[in-house]
């Protein structure tokens, strides 16, 4: 599979339950693609974190995975209200999230330093009040 | 440990994948939090939680967790049952708490799975 495979989603904000339907499709779709279960795992854990976060910080937004025999690289886009200090935001246990989101089993400021750890790049493009734009690449080769 | 042995320790109530029951887990994991076992978990586990929602299935899908227990009486409802069926796991429900099922599965063999302390 030399040419890449382009694949694009739309992550609805309103409703948490179907948060990781997304995440859910591409990892069948690397799975169908014969993808190493490890790279498919870390796919899919790092994607979800990042569709959780969509949902839960930011209304929503638009995934877009290009695939290829080398690797994947995922672009999560929202319109909403920006990381003011990243590097903070990438420290482990710091949270904005609201007790409603605590009490579904999410929020423990955990999910971009999963990210970080699953990913190989990983690129944080954010402003305040514009949005945020996340760009994760996975190395699929051995 | 076969999850046909964790139903049985726990006299749990099996929501689905009773086709499956007779697979094994390695290890277990703990927790009310999906953020933790996303962050935590790196191994495929049996999951133990509290919380019942769909993201719980959606979590175990991700980090290939085939075996979720319900703790505390906690039963799945319609959508949380098929949702698992579809990604083929096994679900059952237990009314015992955190603590005691996972004493019983532990002290039964079922070793834990945590990263480096
Ligand atoms: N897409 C996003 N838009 C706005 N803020 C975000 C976004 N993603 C993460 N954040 C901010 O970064 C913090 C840390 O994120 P994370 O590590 O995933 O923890 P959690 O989601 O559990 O709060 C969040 O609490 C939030 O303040
Ligand atoms: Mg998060």
């Amino acid at each position: 599979m030399a040419e890449v495979m382009k694949l694009h989603y739309v992550v609805s904000g309103d409703d948490f339950t179907r948060a990781g339907e997304t995440s859910s499709k591409v990892k069948k779709t690397l799975n169908q693609l014969g993808f190493r279960p490890e790279v498919v795992r870390k796919v899919a854990i790092a994607m979800y974190e990042g569709e959780i976060n969509m949902v839960i910080h930011a209304d929503g937004g638009t995934i877009d995975v290009d695939i290829s025999s080398d690797e994947i690289v995922i672009v999560m886009q929202d319109k909403g209200p920006g990381i003011p200090d990243v590097e903070k935001a990438m420290q482990e246990g710091f949270s904005t999230a609201s007790n409603n989101v605590r009490e579904l089993g999410f929020g423990a400021g955990m999910g971009l330093p999963n990210i970080k750890k699953y990913s190989d790049v990983m690129e944080i493009d954010t402003q305040v009040g514009k949005g945020t734009k996340l760009r994760i690449v996975i190395y699929a080769k051995e | 440990m076969k999850l046909a042995e964790v139903r049985d320790i726990l006299q749990a109530k099996v929501f689905a994948g009773e086709k499956i029951i007779e697979s094994e887990v390695d290890s277990a994991f703990g927790s009310d939090l999906m953020s933790d076992v996303l962050a935590f978990v790196n191994d495929r586990v049996l999951l133990l939680t509290g919380l019942v929602n769909l993201q719980v299935v959606r979590t175990a899908e991700m980090m290939d967790i085939s075996a979720i227990v319900f703790v505390r009486g906690k039963c799945p409802d319609e959508s949380i049952i098929n949702l698992a069926k579809s990604k083929n796991m096994v679900i059952m429900s237990t009314a015992h708490t955190m603590y005691v099922a996972s004493g019983k599965l532990y002290s039964n063999g079922l070793a834990g799975n945590e990263r480096e302390v």
